[in-house]
């Protein structure tokens, strides 16, 4: 009964947003406030819609109701609650609910921001909205429907994926996606921007809230994928390069120059075209993103049912958006007045040279990944581009990139001096190069790319916390006062000093994989194995039942140089209703290093195949991720951000704005 | 400067990363890229041995031999010829006798190759789709529907 409701709330959803579409839209051109404030009440009611689908269809898995297919292909009555519900989204059809469900809640939300936003913007933003609504709704209710039943109802379900019973099932895709849609609220103001032919320092901070929020959460989103990958495929690496990968890591590198070019945008009213072909790029990347991973061109643990006609249609899609926003932009843009001036060597340069990097850095990403696909479609050829491509063309693009960081950082608005930004920046020079030369002294001809990265970590994160110093003391300056004078400083600046610190650390995390050390061994009860410093030795190996899987739990105990750490456990799975095995790691944390046993095949003789990794540091590289979200949710408290939007005196009562 | 000579260095600093960011491409292209093969691709464009490629096909039957230290050489196979493979490590869960795989090392000899890593599917329903193209282009596709169940 649910589930019928479910799917006549997706349809009720569509026919709303094709209203949300075409009403404001109109609205906005006959300048009729009336129509133009349709839009708000439609997106509020399109999400209604779309999260009671959501919530029938989470009901249906939560109850194991098997006459609904969607259910039956990925669940199963002995899964644990959490993977019932997650389940939900780990699978084509459910995951499609999710994005539109993230895309309708972003549309609510910009529905409820009444004063913040000129009505005009509102109503062209929502109707923009509206449409990728549209284009994604009938995605779903034509060729990916979750609410198909099945007659005669089977008794047990086919259970889900058991690389995806996982709790980085429930926390991944929705901050990836929240990530990858929020990015449609930057580009349906954008688009809006277009239409209206005018745009100016307002529209910039109220679009960079946006940018920046789903720029935290693709982050988050990012870095979770990274640990899960590396936890659970028991290959104890952590990025592989590959193409799934890649498609997340595109938006967020156009999102991230994005984040920057806004903030010239607001500040100085200049690069306004670029900034609003960057917000066009950005969301274009996650189409393609979607497009990659949803399609099944690729193959993955992410690319579930393979269905030519989806493909097609996300493709039909792709262009659609992508095509005509370029085709909007290319005949809007001109009419976009020129903005402020600024000499070549100032803040602006840098964050032009910013976006320079970045954007070029993300072009070549696509080109490795998209080429091995061209390749096959004209020439049959079957390629693969890996590690070492990327390795060869993002890495000297990226660190020069770095290497500019923490100047650009400290350089003067409008016009700068390059020199006089050097010397401020002497004592982060001084320490990272002893920094680097002491770990250069003691590691003993180690690998040279750890302390040379390491260095640029500490210059990093040092050269973003100058910044704090340079504001709040000078020789003098009794530290009680610089602690106030630091406090004060305004969010957006700290949030820029812990999120370029956070890339610091991630820095030091990925430089310090070049210390990792690995052994691989045939080993029985009582053998050892060893990588550096680190043994691991295996004292038992345990048969254990749980509700939907059998374990062989190898039981080790750790020693660093003869001394004992303590014990873990790695695993050899099997799910029961798949009949498919996999591997847990067994993983222990010592510092900010892990070490990380990984099995093999457990023979009939009792002699299992075991890798053992130690690998030094690599928690900063997901500490780093953490760090860079967090200074972009410190940045979104900013006073500015809350409450400098213009508003209309009558609608806010006295106490709603806090004395600060 | 005017804004003219302003526009014209941004263009030329920008043309300067953007060449070297083309020839990074270009030259990465030619250098890191990796081909896939299968036995019979091999043999039949006489690969020199020493060229580092994607060997896929299907895992021969009764060819797994295991060695010390997790040393093991097992036979990949398509429907015309095979080729033995080398390999030191863990080998990945759903690694079976009569699957496919796809195995990225380098070519020894005409008929041996060195895998520094070793690829499975990763469910039981997916066979790797470039093992799954050859096998249809020879002739030799069974399909997967008796092996996995009807989904739609």
């Amino acid at each position: 009964m649910f589930v019928e409701a479910g799917h006549f709330a997706l349809a009720l959803a569509l026919g709303l947003s094709l209203i949300q579409f075409v009403v404001p839209l109109w609205g906005a051109r006959a300048n009729d406030p009336v129509l133009m404030s349709v839009g708000r009440a439609t997106g509020l009611a399109v999400f209604a819609c779309i999260a009671f689908a959501f919530m029938a269809l989470t009901i249906a898995y939560v109850t194991s109701d098997f006459s609904v297919v969607n259910v039956v292909e990925n669940s199963h009555s002995a899964k644990p609650l959490i993977y019932k519900i997650s389940g939900v989204w780990g699978n084509h059809e459910g995951s499609m609910l999710l994005w539109v469900l993230i895309l309708a809640l972003c549309g609510a939300v910009v529905a409820l921001a009444r004063n913040s936003i000129p009505l005009r913007l509102q109503a062209n933003t929502l109707a923009i909205q509206g449409a990728i609504t549209i284009a994604f709704l009938l995605f779903i209710l034509l060729t990916s429907n979750p609410f198909t039943r099945i007659v005669p109802a089977p008794a047990e379900g086919q259970d889900l994926n058991p690389l995806l019973q996982d709790p980085g099932l429930a926390i991944h895709p929705p901050l990836l996606y929240i990530g990858y849609v929020g990015f449609s609220i930057s580009f349906a103001f954008a688009i809006a921007a277009l239409i209206d032919g005018r745009i100016d320092a307002v529209w910039a901070r109220i679009v960079r809230p946006w940018t920046l929020g789903a720029w935290a959460f693709l982050t988050l989103g990012i870095a979770m994928g990274s640990y899960w990958a590396y936890y659970e495929l028991g290959w104890g690496g952590w990025w592989f390069w590959d193409p799934v990968e890649n498609a997340s890591l595109m938006p967020w590198l156009a999102g991230t120059a994005l984040l920057h070019s806004t903030v010239v945008m607001e500040k100085r009213d200049a690069l306004k075209v670029w900034t609003i072909l960057l917000a066009i790029l950005t969301f274009s990347l996650s189409l393609l993103g979607t497009f990659l991973v949803r399609s099944g061109v690729l193959t993955s643990v992410h690319s579930f049912a393979v269905d030519p006609e989806r493909g097609t249609f996300i493709l039909v899609i792709l262009i659609l958006f992508i095509g005509g926003s370029l085709a909007l932009f290319a005949w809007r843009a001109p009419l976009l007045k020129q903005g402020g001036l600024f000499a070549p060597v100032s803040r602006e340069s840098a964050l032009v040279v910013n976006n320079l990097f970045l954007a070029t850095a993300c072009a070549t990403v696509l080109i490795g990944t998209l080429y091995p696909l061209a390749l096959e479609v004209v020439t049959g050829e079957k390629i693969s581009v890996g590690p070492p491509f990327f390795n060869f063309t993002f890495l000297p693009l990226i660190i020069p990139l770095l290497l500019l960081l923490p100047l650009g950082q400290t350089l003067a608005w409008k016009r700068g001096n390059f020199l006089g930004t050097a010397q401020r920046l002497y004592m982060v020079f001084g320490i990272s190069l002893v920094v680097t030369m002491a770990i250069f002294a003691f590691e003993h001809g180690g690998p040279v790319a750890a302390p040379l990265g390491i260095g640029l970590g500490v210059y990093l994160v040092l050269g973003s916390f100058n910044e704090i110093v340079a504001r709040s003391w000078s020789r003098g300056t009794p530290l009680a006062v610089a602690w106030h004078k630091a406090a004060n400083l305004p969010r957006s600046t700290w949030g820029a000093v812990l999120a370029h610190a956070g890339v610091g650390l991630t820095v030091i995390g990925i430089a310090a994989t070049a210390w990792g050390v690995e052994g691989l061994a045939t080993v029985r009860v009582g053998d050892r194995i060893k990588a550096g410093d680190y043994e691991a030795r295996l004292e038992r190996v345990v048969p254990r039942m749980e509700a939907n899987y059998r374990d062989d739990v190898a039981v080790f105990t750790i020693f660093r140089q003869g001394r004992e750490l303590g014990s873990l456990e790695s695993m050899k799975r099997l799910y029961v209703t798949r009949g498919m095995p996999t591997t847990e790691a067994g993983i222990m944390t010592v510092g900010l290093g892990q070490v990380y046993v990984s099995l093999g095949e457990v023979a009939a003789d009792g002699s299992v195949g075991v890798r053992l990794y130690h690998k030094p540091l690599v928690l900063l590289i997901w500490i780093g991720s953490l760090v860079m979200a967090l200074g972009g949710g410190v940045s979104l408290m900013d006073r500015r951000l809350r409450i400098g939007a213009p508003v209309r005196a009558k609608m806010v009562p006295a106490a709603a704005v806090p004395a600060e | 400067m005017t804004r003219k000579q302003r526009r014209l260095t941004l263009i030329g600093f920008a043309g300067g990363v953007l060449a070297i960011a083309l020839g990074l491409v270009l030259y990465a292209m030619n250098d890191t890229i990796v081909f896939f093969n299968s036995p019979a691709d091999i043999q039949a464009k006489n690969v020199q041995p020493g060229t580092r490629l994607r060997l896929g096909g299907l895992v021969k039957e009764g060819s797994i031999q295991r060695g010390d230290d997790q040393q093991i050489t097992f036979e990949v196979m398509d429907a015309q010829s095979e080729i033995r493979v080398h390999y030191k490590g863990l080998l990945p869960d759903l690694f079976r006798e009569g699957q496919g795989v796809v195995a990225e090392g380098v070519l020894e000899s005409a008929t041996s190759f060195r895998a520094d890593s070793v690829l499975a599917k990763h469910d039981e329903n997916y066979m790797p789709r470039e093992v799954a193209d050859t096998l249809k282009k020879q002739g030799h596709w069974q399909g997967e529907a008796d092996a996995a169940p009807k989904t739609q």
